[in-house]
């Protein structure tokens, strides 16, 4: 039940109301939970609402320190 | 799918494990509690334990909303359904949780009674507009995540004029059952539960933020890492906690800044304060009473509430007595320490909570686990 995904909002409907598309599957959810959202923004779904928008800048961050951190174990390795 | 995919890299796991290998010290126990449901399904589901050095240990919490509901609460919520007045809406993973006589909502069901499944608490008010002769009640169960949803669901009740609308709350609150895991009358009975730091949830914190946790990581001097639920940011998380315990810091980190900051879904948050209050307690499957750990309806919103719309009762039952769930729940046991495991109990007719939501510690192991113990012992 917890399990929820990342979505693009593709496009905004009245009453707080949005089109999302998750892997290519459009979905209408809910975003009464989060101000200002536009098309192209990364949300996170749950239930059938967005909880959460995705700061894309702390996504690129936190894959870079992966990268990092991943290629420092490969040469542990080595 | 973007912002998932990227982070199951096989390889950067396979490199992350062998940075927590070189990092823990062969010397030391690292047991690390992922208090969320998510985080259970995703360990079994990817195999993260078998990637971690024998001495670093996850111990599956009781963080899946479905599991730690009480049978005395599905035995309420099957009392109203079986009202001939009364069409319930519930949440797919609840259907098959077994209440006190072994009789779930499914059973129920079958006998006549009018039980939805829904999806959101949208299809909840579709229902309940279609449907104006009817008294509608949504079963409302979880944590912070699934809050905000249901405080949504209440106010658009009151703009449309639902008269016969209602909620049967059940929600419950995250750090509060984190403080009773750690300190309880209930654990000279099962034991001490030794945990040396929390992986914590990802999307109750998107909605709380990190700064809740900070007194929990301070008051028992456990480091806490907020972690996604995607394979790397585990391992990443776990690395983390790694990184804390042999420098002795006991810290709230958030590894998951991508969806998570200090402060939290601030709206999600209004949301909610407008509409529940704390309740003095509320039984967990497995912890007990806890105390200020559910929410109810604020007087403001007592039309909405379904227990006091249909004076509903608790009536305490104790739990089956062989079912490990209390123990399993607190990270005392594992799944198959419990003898009902895989012979009276499994995910088509379970006998406790663990084994019905899939994000239950019982399920996970059934599903993604069993095959791993048997090569273990065949090795
Ligand atoms: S196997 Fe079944 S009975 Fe045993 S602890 Fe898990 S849910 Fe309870």
């Amino acid at each position: 039940m917890c399990l929820s995904v990342p979505a693009e909002v593709a496009k905004i409907l009245p009453d707080d109301m949005a089109i999302v598309s998750i892997d290519g599957i459009s979905k209408e959810i809910s975003i009464a939970l989060i101000d200002d959202l536009a098309v192209g923004d990364y949300v996170l779904v749950h239930v059938g609402y967005a909880l959460a928008r995705i700061d894309p800048a702390e996504a690129e961050r936190t894959l870079q320190l992966l990268q990092e951190l991943g290629s420092e174990g490969q040469d542990l390795q080595s | 799918m973007k912002y998932a995919d990227e982070f199951r890299d096989k390889t950067i796991a396979r490199g992350l494990a062998r940075a927590i290998g070189a990092e823990a010290e062969s010397q030391s126990e690292y047991r690390f509690m992922e208090f969320c449901g998510g985080h259970t399904h995703a360990i079994s589901r990817y195999g993260l334990e078998d990637m971690l050095p024998a001495n670093v240990r996850m111990i599956h919490g009781p963080g899946c909303p479905v599991c730690v509901l009480p049978a005395s609460r599905i035995d309420m919520a099957i009392r109203l359904a079986e009202r001939p007045e009364v069409t319930l809406c519930v949440y797919g993973d609840l259907m098959r949780v077994p209440g006190s006589q072994g009789k779930s909502l499914l059973t129920a069901k079958a006998f006549g009674a009018d039980i939805r499944m829904v999806y959101s608490t949208l299809d909840a008010i579709r229902i309940a507009e279609q449907a104006p002769n009817r008294e509608v009640v949504f079963f409302a169960i979880g944590f912070e995540t699934t809050t905000p949803p249901t405080a949504v669901m209440i106010r658009l009740a009151e703009k449309k004029w639902l008269k016969s609308f209602s909620v049967f709350c059940n929600h419950v609150l995250t750090p509060s059952a984190m403080h009773s895991i750690l300190e309880s009358p209930d654990i000279r009975n099962i034991g001490r539960v030794e945990v040396d730091g929390f992986l914590g949830p990802a999307h109750v914190s998107a909605i709380i933020g990190t700064e809740p946790y900070e007194v929990l990581a301070q008051q028992f001097g456990k480091p806490i890492v907020i972690a996604g639920f995607e394979p790397l940011d585990m391992m990443q998380a776990i690395l983390m906690l790694v990184r804390q315990v042999n420098e002795g810091r006991h810290e709230v980190e958030n590894q998951y800044s991508r969806a998570v900051t200090r402060k939290g879904n601030r709206r999600a948050q209004e949301e909610v304060s407008d509409i529940f209050e704390l309740r003095d307690q509320f039984e967990w499957r497995g912890l007990g009473l806890v105390p200020h750990s559910g929410l109810k309806l604020k007087q403001a919103y007592a039309q909405f509430d379904a227990e006091m719309r249909f004076a509903m009762h608790e009536v305490r039952v104790a739990d089956n007595p062989a079912c490990e769930c209390g123990a399993i729940l607190r990270g005392v046991k594992r799944p198959v320490d419990c003898e009902l495991f895989g012979t009276v109990c499994t995910p088509e007719i379970p006998t406790g909570s663990c084994m019905v939501s899939s994000e239950g510690a019982c399920a996970a192991h059934w599903t993604y686990g069993r095959f791993r113990d048997y090569q273990l012992r065949r090795a």
